[in-house]
């Protein structure tokens, strides 16, 4: 084009990115990549390999190794070997290298980012001036924490191999935020890129050689999703972190479930971006283009689901439809590019059925004039107004430039509408009034609430989603939580621990064991005495199977029942801790002026001494101050991170918990496991002790008495496993907690998968409850809350 | 206010009718179509700082929009140094900018490219108009108690009486920033309304001074009283604040000229000025302009830049385009 035409159109020329440092690198490897394995390159077992496709005009790049069980072996085995020396090293060495690391990544940061474009098909904008150097500065942080962990994490201890199964989304940032802290912690990793963008995980491989990085630490192996399986699979490997679909996401949480592999999971979402009438309209139309036109909308958090208020909804949608005309779609190496391509042609057709779903619901669509590029696999920023909740593309999420648009009449609504989703990993909040937003933001279930802002990330604040979107953080401190485990689980033993019958027998004097008129032990639910629904009661006998009495036997609708009754109120929930803790201590003010009576029951169904049931109930009384005390105390982070804003890592309730008590320590139990649990504002159902369940079905005596609102606790009595899974299939139950059997372990992480309830189980270990390191602390308060990140961005 | 909103509502409808080339003859003061404004600074600073990021211009197109960009300076000596002498090189520059090879190697001899205008002192007018002589190109008269503006109103009229009789066809006015600090919004209405009839048929172009100016938000509320009360253009600085031209500042006016445009129909321009000196700046600044507001605003009726050594640079890399060699200010005339 001439000069002059130019000068009189001023329009936009080519300006393309070279790929010759990117193309040189693949010529290294002859574009025929191995596996990289114990530090080296290794041939795959299978002899087969697949093609790696750039997306924006369908060349092929390269040939990647596809690993079978016998590669996975291989590397498994060679992170195993790393390992000892690896934890040896200390802290400072490994910070050393990480640090290393971030300053290699750093340097070729220009061929990381157009490869990346290349294999992705994501704008050479973004991986250049967001992903690369988020990655860095993950690199950079984790080498922090690298230094810092002996010292500042010294009650941890490493978990060991780690298996991670990243998605083709954003690669080599997937990459980071696994290896870095997983390393960073003293664990050796597998890593298995998503089959369609390997590229940069191969070159970070290559940059692990460069710095020196011993043998095995990082193994890096290509493959389909049975490769992904057999390190999920994998005896040998402690843990699996991973980041792609919900669907996905299920299978793993079952295939590990009972193992004792710890999990995290980085899943999907419908993401909702929530416009007031009072926000600042123009800039809500770039945080918008942030939130769902980013990286072709193949986003994680995308914020797909646009609320706006009713007051301003046309103003808004002709915005950014004369936005959508300015957006550049095509060649993602060109640096004027807004709008890459999409990852690969299944994709694509994902995106493209939706769409055409959306329109056949009746859906009004909205897209630019403009077409797309025909050489490769695009698809054109869409706007979907007038949509409602009921609407399909409303409900799943569709992985692409899709943005559905729905009006709302106040901030409660929204509230109600953005909580409309099995979804929760993020939101994003625009109103200039910070009232508004600080009241929303944490009614929001989601892991991270962006407020004026969307899609920010940093190394210091920890990512990750409530309900469907998974478990597990990935940044900041509560990230490298995900790589750790607590040195005090050494100790526990794999049989339960619980004192000794007394000599006597544990006979008690007349006076002690004659409770007078029959008392009917009936379920609390929803603070009243409830009958059981199936109307049997079930027999208990002491340690000598002597008959002490009957308790209501609990059955599927019970627990129903229970569960509304948990949700049926929020004033536990909304309480400050202050006033949790006043209520916390006047039970314990309650309980101890019932001192001998509870410790008369403990004799009465165990027959260990009384001085011994004295001391559960002194030592449960004390118990109960530990959470009273921890409940104003146990708060959240500002993080450091790189923007101006703050950033408030805040511990959330997860909502109605269930409670599966251990058998042992009736009174103890119950009350080491209820308390931390309500301490952090859950409301929960309890299911106690099923062979001795006296010492809570009389503590609702206590409970009536000692303010606890009435929806906060609720006991169900009964089967323990079979009530315990009717919780762990209920779907509107948000945490559940087990204390109990291998199996019944198993089956709580099994039955739990399909609404992604988070599980805290002891895999058939048993802890000391006497033991205060063992039984108490704030370990448990991690356990019974989520982190939800608030950024705020400010500025006059 | 019913009433004002009935008049902008009549004026909605005219929009169609009202050319390219009209001037924004402003609407009756009406704070409600302002008063709500909230601007997020942190989000409009992301905006402004990814701007750059999102767009590249290269190779001839870069050539292009260099010389759209010399077209658009405001070529201009505002020192207290100034002579008839310099004042005329100035002229000179203005209507040669380029050298005569290097437009001829890009195929635009006969482009007849000159700066938007010459801007200066008011005593230098008559100079100017000397140097000019046999261009089309306007001169522009800063006024108004340039650059602090704390003299009284009737002096400003005067001035800008003055101005425009001596054959300025610009006049650069600026705001009482004491208006703006106090939010006294009809009072500074009516200064400016004021400053415009006195204009007559020079066009009108508001100093913000926006490095003087706490907020955005009020940045984006004086900008709309601005042209309310009938500004030509908006302008940020008087190049002498300790703070001028920024891209998250422009942003801030340009999203007000969309608004005020969509409103009325009228078109107002924007001139950012001061601490523009090299031609990357420039080219962020007609990026930002082309994105935010459309490539009919990137015109000298409806952009310009304050500046006086940004052409040297753009000199240099034009003839780095033309030559593929780096290229020293010697080589070509000063101003």
């Amino acid at each position: 084009m001439e000069i002059k035409e130019i000068y009189d159109t001023m329009a936009y020329g080519p300006a393309p990115e070279s790929a010759d440092e990117a193309i040189h690198f693949l010529e290294s490897h002859k574009r025929k990549f191995k596996l990289f394995i114990n530090g080296k390159w290794v041939a795959p077992s299978s002899g087969e390999y697949f093609d790696s496709i750039n997306p924006s005009n369908k060349e092929k790049l390269a040939k990647i190794s596809e690993a079978n069980e016998t590669d996975v072996n291989k590397a498994v085995a060679a992170a195993n070997k790393a390992l000892p020396e690896w934890v040896k090293i200390g802290s400072h060495q490994r910070a050393r290298y990480l640090y290393a690391l971030a300053r290699q990544i750093q340097k070729h940061s220009r061929l990381f980012a157009v490869l990346e474009s290349m294999d992705n098909g994501k704008p050479i904008r973004e991986t250049r001036d967001i992903d690369i150097p988020i990655v860095a500065r993950h690199f950079y942080h984790h080498a922090g924490w690298a230094q810092l962990r002996d010292s500042e994490l010294k009650d941890y201890k490493e978990l060991g191999v780690i298996g991670q199964i990243i998605p083709w989304n954003f690669p080599l940032m997937m990459l980071a935020w696994k290896i870095a802290p997983a390393i960073a912690m003293g664990n050796t990793v597998v890593l298995k890129p998503a089959e369609s963008t390997s590229l940069t995980a191969l070159l970070f491989a290559e940059i692990c050689q460069q710095i020196g990085l011993p043998n095995g630490v990082v193994n890096i192996i290509t493959g389909h999703g049975k490769t992904g399986a057999d390190i999920v699979n994998h005896k040998d490997v402690n843990k699996i972190a991973f980041t792609g679909s919900t669907e996905v996401g299920k299978i793993i949480r079952r295939a590990t479930a009972g193992t004792g592999k710890k999990l995290s999971l980085e899943l999907g979402g419908k993401s909702p971006f929530i416009v007031f009438e009072d926000a600042d309209l123009d800039s809500v139309v770039e945080g918008i283009v942030d939130a769902i036109w980013f990286n072709q909308g193949q986003v994680c958090c995308a914020g797909s689901r646009l609320l706006v208020q009713e007051s301003i909804a046309e103003k808004l949608y002709k915005k950014i439809r004369a936005r959508m005309e300015t957006l550049r779609i095509g060649n993602p190496l060109d640096k004027s590019i807004d709008i890459g391509a999409i990852v690969d042609k299944a994709q694509l057709n994902t995106i493209t059925k939706m769409v055409k779903l959306g329109v056949d619901e009746g859906n009004t669509i909205n897209q630019p004039s403009w077409s797309c590029p025909k050489d490769g696999y695009y698809f054109p920023p869409t706007m979907f107004t007038g949509v409602s909740p009921s609407a399909t593309i409303a409900q799943e999420e569709i992985f692409g430039p899709v943005l559905v648009a729905m009006t709302f009449r106040s901030h409660k609504e929204a509230i109600k509408l953005a909580n409309n989703t099995r979804y929760g990993l993020a939101c994003s909040i625009w109103t200039e009034n910070i009232n508004l937003a600080l009241d929303v933001a944490p009614q929001i279930k989601a892991g991270v609430a962006w407020i004026n802002c969307t899609n920010v990330f940093d190394a210091a604040a920890g990512f990750g989603g409530y309900r469907e979107s998974g478990f597990g953080r990935e940044g900041g401190k509560e990230g490298l939580m995900e790589y750790l485990k607590p040195k005090i689980e050494e100790s526990f033993t794999d049989q339960p621990i619980s004192i000794p019958k007394h000599k006597s027998n544990g006979t008690l004097k007349k006076s002690e064991a004659s409770l007078g008129i029959d008392r009917t032990t009936k379920m609390y639910i929803g603070g009243k005495q409830a009958r059981p629904d199936g109307g049997y009661s079930e027999v208990i006998n002491d340690i000598n199977g002597k008959y002490i009495g009957e308790v209501s036997k609990g059955n599927r609708k019970d627990i129903r029942n229970a569960v509304e009754a948990a949700h049926s109120c929020n004033k536990w929930t909304s309480m400050t801790g202050h006033a949790r803790a006043q209520v916390l201590y006047y039970l314990a003010e309650n309980l101890a002026i019932r001192r001998e009576e509870f410790a008369s029951r403990i004799v009465q169904m165990t027959n260990q001494s009384k001085a011994d049931g004295l001391k559960e109930v002194d030592l449960s009384i004390e118990r109960i101050y530990t959470y009273a005390a921890l409940a104003d105390k146990y708060d959240g982070h500002v993080h450091h991170t790189i923007h101006r804003n703050v950033t408030l890592a805040m511990p959330e309730a997860f909502g109605v918990m269930g409670i599966v008590c251990p058998d042992e320590f009736p009174l103890l139990g119950f009350i080491s496991t209820v308390i931390p649990a309500i301490s952090m504002g859950n409301n929960v159902v309890v299911v106690p002790s099923e062979k001795s369940p006296f010492s809570a079905t009389d503590f609702y005596q206590i409970l009536e008495t000692s303010d606890v609102p009435g929806s906060a606790i609720n006991i169900v009595t009964g089967h323990k496993d079979e009530l315990a899974q009717v919780l762990a299939k209920h779907d509107d139950v948000d945490a559940i907690w087990y204390f109990g059997s291998k199996e019944g372990c198993k089956a709580m992480e099994l039955l739990s998968a399909d609404n992604m309830k988070r599980t805290w189980v002891n895999y058939g270990k048993y802890r000391n409850w006497l033991d205060k390191a063992q039984g108490e602390g704030s370990e448990f308060l991690k356990k019974a809350s989520q982190i939800k990140n608030i950024w705020i961005p400010y500025g006059a | 206010m019913s009433n004002t909103k009935m008049k902008v509502k009549n004026m909605k409808s005219n929009k169609k009718q009202i050319s390219q080339h009209q001037r924004n003859e402003g609407i009756p003061f009406d704070s409600s179509l302002f008063e709500d404004i909230n601007v997020n600074r942190s989000a409009v600073e992301r905006r402004a700082a990814t701007l750059s990021g999102r767009r590249s211009v290269k190779k001839q197109w870069q050539a292009a929009w260099l010389l759209k960009a010399v077209s658009c300076i405001d070529l201009t000596t505002l020192a207290g140094d100034d002579t008839e002498s310099n004042v005329l090189r100035l002229c000179a520059k203005a209507k040669s900018p380029i050298r005569l090879d290097l437009l001829e190697a890009m195929g635009m001899k006969d482009a007849h490219i000159h700066t938007g205008a010459v801007c200066v002192y008011h005593n230098f007018i008559k100079d100017a108009k000397k140097g000019l002589r046999g261009s089309s190109i306007p001169i522009a008269a800063v006024s108004t108690g340039f650059p602090a503006g704390n003299i009284p109103l009737t002096e400003k009229l005067k001035q800008i009486e003055l101005s425009v009789a001596a054959g300025a066809k610009e006049i650069d006015i600026v705001v009482s920033r004491d208006l703006v600090l106090r939010s006294d919004w009809k009072a500074l209405y009516d200064e400016v309304a004021a400053c415009r009839k006195a204009c007559g048929d020079a066009h009108m172009k508001t100093i913000l001074a926006t490095g003087e100016i706490p907020t955005y938000t009020k940045v984006a509320k004086a900008s709309w009283v601005s042209m309310m009360a009938g500004s030509d253009f908006i302008k940020t600085s008087t190049g002498k604040e300790p703070v001028n031209a920024t891209i998250p500042v422009s942003l801030v006016m340009i999203r007000t000229i969309r608004e005020y445009h969509e409103l009325t129909g009228y078109k107002v321009g924007f001139k950012p000025a001061g601490g523009i000196g090299k031609a990357k700046q420039a080219i962020n600044w007609l990026v930002l302009i082309k994105e935010e507001l459309g490539d009919e605003w990137l015109t000298p009726d409806l952009f310009r830049f304050g500046a006086s050594s940004l052409l040297g640079d753009i000199e240099r890399q034009l003839e780095h385009y033309v030559t593929g060699r780096y290229s020293a200010s010697f080589r070509h005339p000063m101003a």
